[in-house]
């Protein structure tokens, strides 16, 4: 029973990563209806501006939880402009276009931001540096650090924001009505373009979150660290439906909770990056709309 | 250009007599080239065949290298791991040896078939992105797999893998790709292939049965795949999970955008030409796949439908309704 609560705490630690990537994704897609494969590098940049920040800001502010505050915010702006821009130069001029044109650029973007980073900032995976002290500390038979329950805060309010912002605000609004109906929300004189910025940046800072989350707890960065979670938390927000905002929280922790399991028994561990797709193959067969998606009919 | 199409039977003699060719004067060629010049003949049937699943059909598939990796590793299990216990096969030097290969490599390409059936089957109700993303999770969990055979070499991979791609075998590979590809959707049968992309809904109500297209061009596509695979893991002598990954069917898929979807004469040329292309890049080390994906991106927004590509009906009709708007 023990192992099986600490097995799933550390699930959710990992769900939670993967639930924030899938945010991204399932916001861009709700709205243009693309897979943005890109995102997944946008994680891996989040997690290169928070490293090049904490080698400047570190000295200034020493190690503590502003500093882990203030990478979190730098990271976070840095991959919402970074989101805008991709938008804004590449995907814009593509608005149009048949989507699997758009989802190829996205690969282009992908390879190109991979590649980039490599070249520019060398392979050789890099030290990130400590910004908290890590403690472990003891939840009843659960052993947890410091830093992995940072991690869930963090996820619970970035999400809870989130969830305030498309509930609550004007601009969330808006961006249903566009991701209801692209056309009808423009004759309701919703300036689609900024909307469709505003969803790249907030999807784009979650996703940095989400790389920052990660290297303060596994304190390696690499150029190609993007790839797999983006791929693995593509097919969280599938699971959960994707374009459903609720979907892509739920998607991320179930993913991350069976990849957990999976690795913990020594049959299942070998396969355990198999695991996510076979899982969505299952799921696509079955249940194509997702968890919490709704079945959509096709019209002739 | 009309004398030699890529469906005419003339056009297939002549490719394999210039196979016959090569593998005459293959001792005096440069080794360097040479080499290269059969791994563009093998990119030409990958491309190809992907071209049949992704520009012919319609469907989009992200998963090329996973059959290819079926096909070179069954193949390779029959040449390399077999041998070992099977001593009448120790010896695949001469006549035998490249007899045993092409069977090795017939059921290299069958292996990676059934894979192509069990692929299409969910993509009778997927479509687009989502199963996009099925076939990459397929090819992922492909590599997995091997990846934790031990039988097979694992992570390390399989090496000593004997030299039994000629050639010969290579061109007349492509050459015969490209003459199945460009005569399948020529076919009566085929334009079927062409009507499930272009409108399915109005194929299956004239009667094109859109499911079997959909499944017979995925099966078609991984048998050849599987035989490049083939050839491609006995031309390196040595094959790893790694070259079948993510990125090697990114790799097909962008020469079959550059050669234009659904012309497999310009995916046949794309393929060789960026074989050599990338491999003349390859003192700019990893800026050479910056510039890579600077060339997929740029194409998407210049020139969409490759270097040779037709237009959809769709996005041509579209075309005809705003030249008529202005």
């Amino acid at each position: 029973m023990d192992v099986f609560l600490q097995q799933l705490f550390n699930g959710l630690f990992l769900g939670a990563i993967y639930a924030l990537i899938a945010l991204g994704y399932t916001m861009v897609y709700g709205i243009l209806r693309f897979i943005n494969f890109a995102h997944g590098e946008i994680y891996m940049v989040g997690a290169y501006v928070a490293y090049f920040a904490a080698t400047a800001l570190l000295p200034v502010f020493g190690v503590g939880w502003p500093a882990f505050l203030i990478l979190l915010v730098v990271a976070m702006l840095a991959c919402a402009l970074l989101g805008v821009g991709i938008e804004w130069t590449v995907y814009r001029p593509l608005r149009d276009r048949p989507r699997l044109t758009v989802l190829i650029t996205a690969i282009g973007v992908s390879l190109f931001l991979q590649y980039g980073g490599q070249s520019w900032l060398g392979a050789a995976p890099r030290a990130f540096p400590a910004l908290v002290p890590k403690t472990t500390l003891s939840l009843g038979p659960v052993q947890a650090t410091n830093l992995q329950i940072v991690v869930l805060v963090t996820t619970v309010i970035l999400m809870l924001a989130l969830r305030f912002f498309v509930m609550k605000t004007k601009l969330g609004k808006a961006m249903r009505a566009v991701s209801h109906n692209v056309q009808a929300a423009s004759l309701m004189g919703i300036n689609n373009d900024r909307v469709i910025a505003v969803t790249f940046a907030v999807g784009s800072a979650l996703a940095a979150a989400a790389g920052v989350l990660y290297a303060i707890n596994y304190p390696t960065i690499n150029p190609l660290m993007g790839l797999m979670p983006g791929l693995k938390a593509f097919v969280a927000a599938v699971l959960g439906g994707i374009g459903n905002i609720p979907g892509a929280a739920v998607g991320g922790l179930v993913l991350g909770i069976v990849e957990t399991f999976a690795g913990g028994s020594p049959v299942l561990s070998p396969y355990r990056d198999a695991i996510a797709f076979g899982l969505l193959v299952l799921l696509l067969l079955f249940k194509p709309g997702g968890l919490l998606g709704k079945a959509t009919v096709e019209k002739v | 250009m009309r004398w030699i199409s890529e469906h005419s039977r003339k056009a297939l003699l002549i490719g394999l007599a210039l196979a016959g060719i090569v593998q005459l004067i293959s001792g005096s060629l440069d080794v360097y080239y040479l080499n290269i010049g059969l791994m563009a003949a093998i990119h030409v049937a990958l491309a190809v065949s992907l071209n049949l699943v992704n520009g012919y059909t319609g469907q989009f598939s992200l998963g090329h290298a996973g059959f290819m990796a079926v096909g070179a590793y069954t193949a390779a299990a029959l040449t390399t791991i077999l041998p070992e216990s099977v001593p009448a096969l120790a010896n695949l030097e001469g006549v035998g040896g490249q007899i045993w290969f092409l069977l090795a490599t017939l059921v290299g390409g069958g292996a990676a078939a059934l894979c192509g059936f069990l692929v299409g089957m969910p993509s009778l109700r997927l479509r687009g992105d989502y199963l996009a993303i099925v076939t990459l999770g397929f090819g992922e969990i492909i590599r997995v797999f091997i990846q934790s055979s031990e039988t097979l070499g694992g992570a390390r991979g399989l090496s000593g893998v004997p030299p039994l791609s000629t050639p010969f075998a290579c061109i007349a590979l492509a050459v015969i790709s490209i003459y199945i590809c460009g005569n399948l959707v020529k076919s009566t049968y085929g334009l079927g292939y062409l009507a499930t992309r272009d409108d399915e809904i109005a194929a299956e109500s004239v009667g094109v049965n859109t499911t079997r297209c959909k499944v017979n061009a995925f099966v078609v596509g991984a048998f050849i795949a599987g035989m490049a695979g083939s050839l491609f893991g006995h031309l390196l002598q040595y094959i790893n999970p790694s070259q079948f990954g993510f990125l090697k069917s990114i790799e097909i898929v962008v020469l079959v955008i550059l050669g234009g979807m659904g012309s497999t004469l310009g995916v046949a040329i794309a393929a060789v030409v960026m074989t050599f292309g990338l491999e003349q890049m390859r003192a700019l080390g990893d800026w050479r796949m910056v510039i890579y994906a600077l060339l997929i991106i740029v194409f998407m927004i210049v020139r969409p439908q490759g270097v040779m590509g037709t237009l959809g009906v769709e996005r041509k009709a579209r075309k005809r309704k705003t030249k008529a708007a202005a």
